[in-house]
């Protein structure tokens, strides 16, 4: 832990003698003020976005920058009814929720191999998937759209899925394998002498073990999934089969006089991620964290 | 696929079967029981290496560097994404690409993205990092609210702020009300702000990874390292400057890679504020602005095909010349110069 106080003159007393100490100090009233300043600018946008749904389009018109007055609910209740927002909801979240569970599925089976197999292969195999953070879907999405239309993949949601998990490898990799790697040996020992196969090991201890790195990694793919746009906007092509990013951009056009519509939308379509992140949040700094050292 | 992959690890393990019968008689042999034991056992491992790795190879090989292949492939024809390709043209398209204008000035682009994203952000998250990176009431609750941005997608990023910078919008009036009214300008469209509207906008939505990442690196440099420099007298500015610059250079460098590698493929973003069209006078279209643009949207799938292997070896190469020079010089200063 690096102390940093930014003005305050610096002693070497003052570190970690409060390490036992229960509560945490308030910190300098400048770190603060900055931090206060960096989130504001941080957050603001967004606050632009969730407060904007609650105005009229006649507030928006006369006072682009002003507070919702009244508030008005019609904007969200009418987004909130319809079948459209919802329809597409269910596809973000079923496309999500299938692309994580296979990108954790088949990357913790990899790594698992990666970290505790001993063959002549390995090094190449945990190359081929950091090779992969090369080629980013952006690039390959002309070629890999010939390749799922030749699947017959096209409007379907597995054209989405598919691609994803196997695009959501390579971080999966990177960050699983030096978890695994870190599961000491002897814990490995101890399990073979209670007679424990290699594939019970992993299905008792492995996995209970290398559960921090499997909620972050699981977490970054459903954000990954749940954001993703190129990928459905050259797959899906028909309205019932559309993801959020995609109705967000549909909405945003086909409403494009009625800002206040647009931004209650919006604010309704990133709802699901910001909770889903508050939720884990300190499971991806803890999985990076790990991520780094390793 | 994974059978190669998986069963080709140890070889020569076949037994020497006495009618010359392959190894599938294995156990029939008279070899000593022990070998037979750790035949069993290579084999059972080799079989387990393959099943728990072959699904991820597959996947992995089908659609991520199958299609790089058929992209080289495609590169070479004249195609239009119907029937097969038979309107063979070399290294016409590559050549199309290099004497486009428009190309070049996507790829300027790109570079200056990569450059700009780089000496924005990398300063301003080291700063950021070691300013929150002490034990403080509410630090928890700064950290998530840094990583808001990255965690909203990048359509719902463009679309709000497109409509926050409109030249009615509500940048243009915040200003007017702070007194700044001066510097009202027309974010989007004029040419010589779009580019720095875009930066502004990467650096808003990117920064909070940036900051989580270099918190994350902090947190392994061990507290004694600081207390030998504090008997030795060492002042706090002297401390960060070297010694937690420093250590955190291995952080610095994986995110300085990971910046440019996501530089250089930028698309929502652009696509989503600007549209393939207004991205050419505006001045921020990108290298994948241009792929979709000459690909998808006019159907020469085969030209598209030839933009996403040039821009996948500009990657490569980067990838490449970074891994060579950056990574390997451990425990140098940071990648920006001039930074710290």
């Amino acid at each position: 832990m690096a102390a940093a106080s930014s003005t305050r003159v610096w002693t070497p007393a003052g570190r970690n003698r409060d390490r036992r100490r229960q509560k945490e100090q308030w910190g300098n009233p400048v770190t603060y003020f900055i931090a206060l300043i960096f989130i504001a600018v941080c957050i603001a946008p967004v606050l632009y976005l969730v407060l904007g749904g609650f105005r009229t389009n006649s507030q928006i018109t006369t006072s682009p920058a002003g507070l919702p007055h009244p508030w008005v609910l019609s904007n969200y209740t009418g987004i909130l009814k319809s079948s459209t927002f919802w329809g597409e909801f269910a596809n973000s979240t079923v496309v999500a929720l299938v692309s994580s569970v296979g990108i954790v599925a088949l990357g913790l089976m990899v790594s698992f191999v990666i970290a505790r197999y001993d063959f002549k292969l390995k090094g190449a195999m945990y190359s081929l998937f950091a090779a992969g953070l090369m080629f980013p879907l952006v690039i390959a999405i002309t070629p890999l759209y010939i390749v799922i239309k030749d699947l017959g993949l096209i409007d379907n949601l597995f054209g989405i899925i598919i691609p994803q998990i196997a695009f959501g490898l390579p971080t999966t990799v990177i960050i699983l394998v030096p978890f695994l790697r870190a599961i000491p040996k002897e814990i490995e020992e101890a399990a073979a002498l209670d007679g424990a196969s290699r594939l019970g090991f992993f299905a008792r201890m492995v996995l209970p073990l290398s559960l921090p790195g499997v909620v972050t990694t699981g977490i970054l793919a459903f954000i990954g999934s749940w954001n993703n746009y190129v990928l459905p906007l050259y797959v899906i092509n028909s309205q019932r089969n559309f993801t959020l990013p995609l109705g967000v951009q549909q909405f945003s056009s086909q409403y494009s006089t009625d800002t206040a519509k647009v931004l209650a939308f919006t604010s309704l379509a990133m709802l699901p991620a910001l909770i889903f992140f508050s939720i884990f949040q300190k499971r991806i700094v803890g999985g990076l964290t790990g991520a780094v050292k390793g | 696929m994974s059978e190669s992959l998986g069963t080709d690890t140890v070889s020569g393990s076949q037994s020497q079967g006495t009618f010359g019968a392959g190894g599938a008689g294995v156990t029939a042999s008279p070899a000593p029981p022990r070998a037979a034991a750790r035949r069993r056992g290579r084999a059972r491992m080799r079989l387990e290496i393959t099943l728990l790795s072959g699904p991820a190879i597959i996947m992995f090989l089908a659609f991520v560097i199958f299609p790089v292949a058929v992209a080289a492939y495609y590169g070479f024809y004249r195609w239009h994404g119907y029937g097969p390709a038979t309107d063979w043209v070399g290294l016409n398209n590559y050549k199309l690409i290099f004497t486009d204008p428009a190309f070049q000035q996507v790829l300027w682009h790109n570079l200056l993205i990569v450059v700009l994203s780089l000496v924005i952000q990398g300063p301003l998250a080291i700063i950021m990092a070691l300013l929150l990176n002490q034990k403080m009431r509410g630090r928890g609750l700064i950290r998530v609210l840094i990583f808001v941005p990255y965690v909203i997608s990048e359509v719902i990023v463009g679309t709000g702020w497109s409509l926050m910078l409109q030249a009615n919008g509500a940048m243009n009036d915040l200003l007017g009300h702070i007194g700044l009214g001066a510097l009202q300008s027309d974010w989007l469209a004029d040419p010589n702000l779009a580019l720095w509207t875009l930066m502004a906008i990467i650096s808003w939505k990117y920064i909070g990874f940036a900051v989580i990442l270099m918190l994350a690196g902090l947190q392994s440099i061990p507290d004694e390292i600081y207390e030998a420099a504090a008997i030795d007298g060492a002042s706090f500015w002297q401390m960060q400057r070297r010694i937690t610059v420093p250590l955190l250079g291995p952080t610095i460098r994986i995110w300085a890679f990971l910046s440019i590698i996501g530089s250089l493929q930028l698309f929502d973003l652009v696509y989503i504020i600007w549209g393939q069209y207004v991205s050419g006078t505006a001045g921020t279209s990108t290298m994948a602005i241009y792929m979709v643009a000459q690909g998808r949207d006019a159907g020469n799938y085969g030209y598209g095909s030839a933009v996403a292997v040039v821009m996948f070896l500009i990657s490569l190469v980067v990838a490449l010349i970074y891994q060579r020079f950056v990574l390997r010089r451990d425990l140098r200063g940071a990648v920006t110069e001039g930074t710290v």
